[in-house]
């Protein structure tokens, strides 16, 4: 049986997710769940995530959910990351003053807002087009890495985005695609087993059921 | 490569039905919302916005199953708008499948309640709605005013300052509705499309007056506005999405096609 557990730490709507999971994997059996056996038992795991940075991690660390989720890394089984849950994997966070996250991939997360970059690309536009935060709609992902989990998507399709904050790592080898919103920025990291995304694939219509089609389907290796 | 400008199709819900007004008024039936949200969806709409007009607060539990039915269905976004007034009321939405919520009398009743919702949910799903009318006569500098009341009440409230303090509040976007323009179909006002678009540094939804596909392009290209929201064109088959889309592509804007 294909069972998929959905982490659920309190921190916004998880039915997206597990609706669209349904549609693209009839036949698996479904959880959305905070207890750490049952999370054990999954044979894949979702990890999503809304919010702010800070509940995100508070609530995370008062579940014990850092340690349960680093096993399951570790076991090998597919863990998909959606957006603040890709973001939680990294070292730490700018957001809320600055945030200690779960450091299970190398790298930070930083602000639209106050990278100095962004702040120059948008400095030398004129007012109506300037680059709007939170980077939010439907922008462009380039697959900078063969990967199962972009199987059957076309290169460059777009995906829809809502966040004001973006992932950085020294580690280019984990990077899995970008996206460029007046500066190129991670838009998916891979990692073993590990796939984490900073899109919305059950917002994405027919290129985020793909992934998630795609992500049902896999067994964890690239 | 960039970020695509989002064609939003409205559904206006009165007792689960979706209806259409002129100038808020005047109200026609447009259908069952969870078969239209599922038909703009296949034609590619880029996000649903669904605006609950219900008066009796007994019929608000409707509302609730119609989100999820739609939500279990539509895999784009969906904004949630409509008897927004507390935190529960959001939490509930956001639970039915709403990605977004979208507040509009209850942030002028008490502004920090926009405070409170961005702290509690994030600013990415709290949309703040803007009801105005230009107040300003012929001749003088353009000023619009904030309305409540489906457009009986004024508040005294200056629009684009109102705009600028609910970004500073937490607003993670701005839904525009030009009142005198609603349902009238002569276009979006673009002077305040742009007045707002140019003062917050949050996407601006352009909403109120589509007739024609011209007018998306103009609310893009002289209102400045992220994304556009048109009901009627598109209710009774006017104009499709991909039309909507095809035609603002050429008008050299960036889409999703």
């Amino acid at each position: 049986m294909n069972r998929v557990a959905i982490i659920d730490y309190g921190m916004g709507n998880l039915h997206s997710v597990a609706s669209a999971l349904a549609l693209v994997a009839p036949d698996a059996h479904m959880q959305i769940t905070s207890d750490p056996a049952v999370i054990a038992a999954a044979d894949r795991i979702v990890f999503p995530g809304v919010g702010a940075m800070r509940d995100c991690m508070g609530e995370i660390r008062r579940l014990g959910f850092d340690q349960t989720l680093k096993s399951q890394v570790d076991a090998g089984k597919p863990v998909l990351a959606i957006c603040v849950g890709m973001q939680a994997l990294l070292a730490s966070s700018e957001e809320n003053g600055g945030v200690p996250c779960l450091g299970v991939l190398p790298g930070v997360v930083k602000g639209f807002s106050l990278d100095a970059e962004f702040q120059q690309a948008n400095a030398d536009k004129t007012a109506s087009a300037r680059l709007k935060v939170p980077h939010m709609g439907w922008n462009q992902v380039a697959q900078t890495q063969a990967h199962p989990l972009w199987s059957n998507i076309a290169n460059h399709s777009r995906f829809y985005f809502v966040h004001s904050f973006f992932v950085q790592t020294p580690s280019a080898e984990l990077i899995a695609g970008t996206c460029n919103h007046g500066i190129e920025f991670v838009a998916a990291l891979a990692h073993n087993n590990l796939f984490a995304v900073q899109f919305h694939p059950e917002k994405s219509h027919e290129a985020g059921l793909q992934l998630l089609r795609n992500f049902m389907a896999w067994d964890g290796k690239c | 490569m960039s970020l695509a400008k989002r064609i939003i199709p409205c559904l206006d819900v009165d007792r689960g039905r979706v209806v259409k007004g002129v100038q808020f008024l005047d109200i026609r039936d447009a259908g069952d919302p969870v078969e239209i949200a599922k038909t703009y969806n296949q034609q590619g709409a880029d996000e649903i916005t669904f605006l609950d007009i219900t008066a009796s607060h007994e019929a608000r539990d409707t509302t609730l199953h119609t989100v999820e039915a739609i939500a279990a269905e539509v895999f784009i976004p969906l904004t949630v708008g409509g008897g927004i007034r507390t935190l529960e009321d959001i939490r509930r939405m956001l639970n039915a499948g709403a990605d977004k919520v979208s507040i509009n009398s209850a942030a002028v009743f008490k502004p920090e309640f926009v405070q409170e919702a961005a702290g509690k949910f994030g600013s990415q799903c709290i949309v703040v709605a803007i009801d105005c009318k230009q107040v300003s006569a012929a001749g003088e500098a353009a000023r619009w005013e904030i309305f409540t009341h489906g457009g009986r009440k004024p508040t005294g409230l200056d629009a684009v300052e109102w705009a600028v303090r609910m970004v500073n509040y937490g607003a993670g976007e701005i839904l525009l509705t030009s009142m005198d323009q609603d349902g009238m179909k002569q276009g979006f006002d673009l002077g305040v499309t742009r007045a707002i678009s140019d003062a917050v540094a949050v996407p601006v939804i352009a909403s109120g007056g589509v007739g024609n596909l011209q007018h998306l392009v103009d609310g893009v290209l002289l209102g400045g506005a992220d994304a556009v929201l048109a009901a009627s064109i598109f209710h009774f088959g006017e104009y499709s999405v991909p039309q909507a889309k095809h035609f603002m592509r050429s008008a050299g804007i960036e889409i999703r096609l």
